[in-house]
C-alpha cells in the first residue's frame, strides 16, 4: 500500500508541472482571448459582450478580404513547396547514395539552422532594386535599368517557399526512405513504366509523409509574419500583419483578439481536416516534423 | 537443514489469472537449483518475487531462515543476473561491478580492489576499463555475474541469462557457469525453458508448468522417475502414444493406442482405472532395434517397421521408423557398427521392456508440440 | 527512378540539375548575407568595394562594428539571458513531462497528450498576443483588487520567456519522450537490485541514460528560442532581444552591420550543430 501512496504523490509532483504549463499558458490565454474577442467598447470603460468585433470583420472588406488572400496565398505555397520539394526529397531519399545522401540531407537543413530574419534579409540583398540580381540583369544586358523584385506577391511566395521548404522535405523524405527499392524494381519488372510506378506506387506510399509535410507547411506559412512583411512590404496584406496593427499599432485589443481567433479557427480547420481527409492523428503527424 | 530460500505456499494472482499456485520448497545452501518449464509457466513470477520485484498475494519467502516480504528489493541478500543481462551502457566494466559497492557506501580504494578481485576470478582482469558494448556475449555473461558476486548475495537469482546466446556459445556457458557457482559457493536459482541447460547445470530441477511444481528432483531423477506425463514429455527426448487402459494389475498396465496398437507399460503416478486416458513414453535409447521383420526377442513390446530416415549425428545419431500402424518411432542407433549400412526402407523390428515404457494420466499440454 | 534502373542520359543530367539548381536557391541566400559581412561600404549591396572587417571592429561611425554597437550587443545578452531561461525550463518541464507520459497511466491521459501537442499547432502570433491578453488582464485584475503593481506581467522578459516556453517545451518533451520510450526497464530493476534507493536509480542510471536527450533538447530549445520571432514580438518590452533589434533595423534600413551579427549567428549555430553532433556520436 505504501508504495501505491508514493506512486500518487510521483504522479502528482510530475503533473503539476504539466498541468500549471498547460492551464496557464495555453488554454486560460487562448480562453481569455476568446472573451476578449466578444467584448466589445459601448463606451469609456464600459463593455458588453457581443458578437460586435466578428461583425466588423465580415462587414470591412479589406479585413476578410486579407484574410482570404492569406489563406489562399498559403495553399498556393503549400502546393508550390510540395512541387518543388518532392523531386528533391526523392533524389535524395531514392537516387543519392550513402555518403552525398547525408550531405545532401544536412544541406537541406541547414537554413533552418540560420534565424528566419537572417535568410529574408539574405533575399532582400538578393531582390531590392539595388540588389545582386538586379546588378547581374543588368550586367548581362537582360534589362537597361535597376528593377525592383522586392514588394510583389509573387516574391512573397517565393520567401515562403523557401521558409517552410525544410517542413516539407524532412517528412518526405523519411516516408520516401521507408520504401523499398524492391517495389520499384518489381513496379518495373511487371511492366510499369516512370509514370505509372510514381502514381501507383511511390505517392501512394509517400501519402503520410505528403500530408504531414503540406498540414505543418500550411500552417506555419498562414501564422508567418516576418516574410510577408519584409519581402511584401507595406502592400503585403498578411492577416498576422493586421493582427499586429490592431494590438500594437490601433491599440485595439477586441478587434485584434477576433482577428486572432479567426486566424487559428482557419488553421486549425484545416488542419482538422487535412488529418481526417488522411485519416492520421495529430500525434504522428507532429511527431513526424 | 539449512537452507538458504524457502518458499511456502506461495501464491500470485494477476485479475483472474493465477501465475503462480502454492508453491513450496526449500533450496539447500551452495546449490544450483533450476525452474524449468515452457514460457507462460510462472517461472519469472516466482522469481521476480524472490528478488522483490513483485509481492506474493499470500504464502512467505525467507532467506537464511527470515521472512525477506517486507523488504524492499534494494535491501534483500539476493541478486539478479537479467534475461539481457541490463549491463549499464552508461558506465564502463568495472563502473558497473562497482555500481552495488558504490550504493553500499564503499570506500573507493576498497570497491578497486573489490572489483579487480572479481575482474580476475572471473577470468577478466583486464576488462575493467572497457565499455560494455566492446565485450563477446560470454564476457557480458561473466561481467553480469560478477556484479552481483560482489556483493555477496545469499542468493544468485538467474533469468533465462542464456537465452540471447548463440547455440554453440550456449553450450560453452552451461560448464562456465556450473563452474562459476561451484567457485563461489552460492546458491543459484536458475529459471530456464530449455531443458538440457536445467539438467547439465544443476543439484536440483523443479519442473513447473500452470503456477505449481509438478516435480523437483535431480536431474537424473527427472529424468529416470518422471512422476507425471508433463515432466516425462518436457525432459528429454520421447516417444509418446496417447491411448486407454484395456487391462491392469498392481504394477503394469495394458493400453491400447489410438491406432489400435496393444502395449504393456509400467503405471506411474496417481492410480489408473480401466478406461483412463494416458499417455506412453518411451526413451529411443531404451528401445532395441534388429534388422528383418522377425526380430526374436524376449521385451513385452514388440513392433516390425520400416526404416524411413537416419539422422546422422555421431553418437546421438537417431533411425526414423515407420510401423505398419502408420506412426512414427525414433530410436537411438546402435553404436556398434553393425547398422553403418542401414539402407532406407530396410525392414526393422523394434522392441523394448515392459519397465521402460511409462504409463501417466494423459496430459493436453504435451498435446500441441507434437 | 532509382540507381539500378536505367534511364536516358538527359533525364538524367536534367534531373541532377534540377536538384542542383534547388540547392543554390536554398544556399544563395545564406551566402549573400555572409558575403556583404565584409564589404567595405556603408550598403549591403553592390557594387564590392574591397575586403573589411570593419563591420566587426571598427569603432567609430558610420562603419560602427558589431563588436562596438551597443544596441546590438545589448540584443545579444538579452537573446542570451533569454535563451538561457527557456532551455533550462523546458528541459526540466520537457522531461518531467516525459516520465509522466512514459511511466504513468492516468484518466485523459490521451487527451492531455492531444493538448501537449497543440502549442506546436497554434500560430506563434497568437500564441504571443493569448498570452499578452491574458497576463494582461492578470495585472489589470490584480492591480484593481489588491492595488499591486505587478511589473512582470506587463509585457518584457518575463512574457517573452514564458511564451517561447510555452512551445519549445513541447518540443523538448517529445524528444525526450523519445529516449525515454527506448529505456529498457530492466536497467532500473538491476540498479534497484543491486542495493540502489529509489533516487540512486534515477539519478545514476534512467538520467545518466536520457542525458543525450536532454542535451539535444536543450540545443534545440536555445536556437530555437534564440531565433524566436513570432512569439516575441508580441510579448516583447523595452529590452528587446537579438531578432527584434535586427527587425528594427532592417526596417530602418540596413547597414553591413546586420550581416555581421548573421555572420556571428551563423557560426554560432554552427557551433552548437557541430557539438550536438560530437556529443551524439561519442554516445
Amino acid at each position: 500500500m505504501d508504495k501505491d501512496i508514493s506512486r500518487r504523490l510521483t504522479l502528482w509532483l510530475l503533473l503539476t508541472p504539466f498541468i500549471l504549463w498547460m492551464l496557464l499558458l495555453v488554454v486560460i490565454p487562448h480562453i481569455d482571448m476568446f472573451l476578449l474577442s466578444i467584448r466589445e467598447k459601448v463606451g469609456p470603460r464600459q463593455y458588453e459582450m457581443g458578437l460586435g468585433n466578428y461583425a466588423e470583420f465580415f462587414g470591412e472588406p479589406f479585413y476578410w478580404n486579407t484574410l482570404a488572400r492569406t489563406a489562399i496565398m498559403s495553399v498556393l505555397a503549400t502546393v508550390l513547396t510540395l512541387i518543388i520539394g518532392f523531386p528533391v526529397s526523392y533524389y535524395i531519399a531514392k537516387i543519392a547514395r550513402s555518403k552525398q545522401k547525408k550531405i545532401l540531407f544536412m544541406l537541406c537543413l541547414l537554413p533552418f539552422w540560420v534565424s528566419e530574419l537572417v535568410r529574408t534579409f539574405g533575399w532582400m540583398i538578393l531582390l531590392r532594386e539595388t540588389g545582386i540580381m538586379s546588378g547581374v540583369l543588368q550586367w548581362i544586358g537582360f534589362v537597361d535599368q535597376p528593377v525592383e523584385m522586392l514588394y510583389n506577391d509573387i516574391t512573397v511566395v517565393m520567401g515562403l517557399i523557401y521558409t517552410s521548404m525544410l517542413f516539407m522535405i524532412v517528412p518526405l523524405v523519411s516516408t520516401l526512405d521507408s520504401l523499398d527499392d524492391s517495389y520499384i524494381e518489381a513496379g518495373y519488372d511487371l511492366g510499369g513504366n516512370m509514370v505509372s510506378v510514381m502514381r501507383e506506387i511511390v505517392i501512394p506510399h509517400a501519402m503520410p509523409g505528403i500530408i504531414s509535410g503540406c498540414i505543418v507547411v500550411f500552417m506555419l506559412t498562414l501564422g508567418n509574419y516576418l516574410t510577408p512583411i519584409l519581402l511584401g512590404g507595406k502592400s503585403s496584406m498578411w492577416f498576422t500583419g493586421q493582427i499586429y496593427t490592431q494590438f500594437i499599432t490601433r491599440f485595439n485589443w477586441e478587434l485584434g483578439a477576433a482577428f486572432g481567433f479567426l486566424l487559428l479557427a482557419l488553421s486549425s480547420l484545416m488542419v482538422w481536416g487535412g488529418l481526417r481527409l488522411s485519416g492520421q492523428t495529430l500525434a504522428s503527424t507532429v511527431a513526424k516534423s | 537443514m539449512n537452507f538458504d530460500l524457502e518458499c511456502k505456499n506461495i501464491v500470485k494472482k494477476f485479475d483472474s489469472f493465477t501465475a503462480v499456485n502454492d508453491v513450496s520448497f526449500s533450496i539447500p545452501k551452495g546449490s544450483f537449483f533450476s525452474i524449468l518449464g515452457p514460457s507462460g509457466c510462472g517461472k519469472t513470477t516466482l522469481l521476480r518475487m524472490i528478488a522483490g520485484f513483485n509481492n506474493p498475494d499470500s504464502g512467505d519467502i525467507q532467506i537464511k531462515g527470515k521472512s525477506v516480504l517486507n523488504v524492499a528489493p534494494n535491501k534483500r541478500p539476493v541478486n539478479m543476473v537479467f534475461q539481457h543481462l541490463a549491463l549499464f551502457p552508461m558506465m564502463n566494466v568495472a563502473e558497473n561491478i562497482a555500481y552495488g559497492l558504490r550504493r553500499n557506501g564503499m570506500v573507493k580504494s576498497d570497491i578497486d580492489v573489490k572489483v579487480q578481485e572479481a575482474l580476475e576470478r572471473i577470468g577478466l582482469p583486464d576488462a575493467g576499463s572497457k565499455r560494455v558494448d566492446q565485450l563477446s556475449g560470454g564476457q557480458k555473461q561473466r561481467i553480469a555475474i560478477a556484479r552481483c558476486m560482489v556483493l555477496n548475495p545469499d542468493v544468485l537469482l538467474l533469468d533465462e541469462p542464456l537465452g540471447a546466446l548463440d547455440l554453440k556459445l550456449r553450450e560453452h556457458m552451461k560448464v562456465e557457469l556450473k563452474q562459476l557457482q561451484a567457485q563461489f559457493d552460492t546458491t543459484f536459482v536458475y529459471i530456464t525453458h530449455d531443458q538440457s541447460e536445467a539438467l547439465v547445470m544443476s543439484d536440483q530441477i523443479a519442473v513447473m508448468n500452470h503456477g505449481v511444481f509438478e516435480q523437483v528432483g535431480s536431474p537424473q531423477e527427472l529424468y529416470y522417475n518422471p512422476q507425471t506425463a508433463f515432466v516425462a514429455g518436457f525432459v528429454g527426448d520421447s516417444n509418446r502414444w496417447h491411448g486407454r487402459v484395456v487391462d491392469l494389475d498392481a504394477t503394469s498396465v495394458k493400453v491400447e493406442t489410438e491406432s489400435g496398437l496393444q502395449m504393456s507399460a509400467l503405471s506411474v503416478g496417481s492410480a489408473l482405472k480401466k478406461g483412463d486416458d494416458v499417455d506412453i513414453f518411451v526413451r529411443p535409447e531404451s528401445i532395441s532395434i534388429s534388422v528383418g521383420k522377425d526380430g526374436n526377442v524376449s521385451d513385452e513390446n514388440k513392433l516390425t517397421g520400416k526404416l524411413t530416415n537416419i539422422l546422422f549425428n555421431g553418437a546421438d545419431s537417431r533411425c526414423l521408423i515407420e510401423t505398419e500402424t502408420g506412426e512414427e518411432i525414433s530410436v537411438n542407433m546402435p553404436q556398434t557398427g553393425d547398422f553403418n549400412d542401414l539402407q532406407r526402407g530396410t525392414d526393422v523390428t523394434v522392441s523394448w521392456r515392459q519397465d521402460v515404457a511409462k504409463c501417466f494420466s494423459h496430459c493436453a499440454d504435451l498435446d500441441e508440440e507434437q | 527512378m532509382i540507381p539500378s534502373i536505367s534511364q536516358s542520359p538527359f533525364l538524367r543530367f536534367s534531373y541532377a540539375t534540377y536538384v542542383g539548381i534547388f540547392f543554390v536557391y536554398l544556399i544563395a541566400p545564406l551566402i549573400v548575407v555572409a558575403a556583404f559581412a565584409f564589404n567595405d561600404s556603408i550598403f549591403p549591396s553592390l557594387p564590392w568595394e574591397g575586403f573589411t572587417f570593419d563591420w566587426f571592429f571598427n569603432d567609430t561611425e558610420p562603419k560602427l562594428g558589431v563588436f562596438h554597437d551597443r544596441s546590438i550587443l545589448k540584443g545579444i545578452s538579452v537573446s542570451f539571458f533569454v535563451a538561457i531561461c527557456v532551455t533550462l525550463l523546458s528541459i526540466a518541464v520537457g522531461t518531467s513531462n516525459a516520465f509522466l507520459f512514459e511511466r504513468y497511466d492516468f484518466r485523459f491521459k490521451s487527451f492531455a497528450y492531444i493538448l501537449m501537442l497543440l502549442p506546436l499547432v497554434i500560430p506563434g502570433v497568437i500564441l504571443g498576443i493569448s498570452i499578452l491578453v491574458f497576463s494582461n488582464t492578470l495585472a489589470n485584475g490584480i492591480e484593481d483588487s489588491l492595488n499591486w503593481d505587478l511589473e512582470f506581467l506587463r509585457p518584457g522578459l518575463v512574457l517573452v520567456v514564458l511564451g517561447q516556453f510555452s512551445f519549445i517545451t513541447t518540443i523538448a518533451t517529445l524528444v525526450i519522450s523519445a529516449r525515454l520510450r527506448k529505456f529498457d526497464i530492466s536497467l532500473e530493476e538491476a540498479a534497484y537490485n543491486l542495493g540502489g534507493s529509489k533516487f540512486d536509480v534515477l539519478r545514476t542510471i534512467t538520467l545518466p541514460y536520457l542525458r543525450p536527450a536532454m542535451f539535444g533538447a536543450g540545443v534545440v530549445a536555445f536556437l530555437m528560442s534564440f531565433e524566436n520571432f513570432n512569439t516575441t514580438l508580441m510579448l516583447v518590452g523595452s529590452d528587446a532581444p537579438l531578432t527584434i533589434t535586427m527587425y528594427d533595423r532592417l526596417k530602418e534600413g540596413s547597414t553591413p552591420v546586420l550581416n555581421a551579427v548573421s555572420v556571428f549567428l551563423m557560426v554560432g549555430s554552427a557551433f552548437l550543430a557541430l557539438i550536438s553532433i560530437l556529443f551524439q556520436k561519442e554516445k
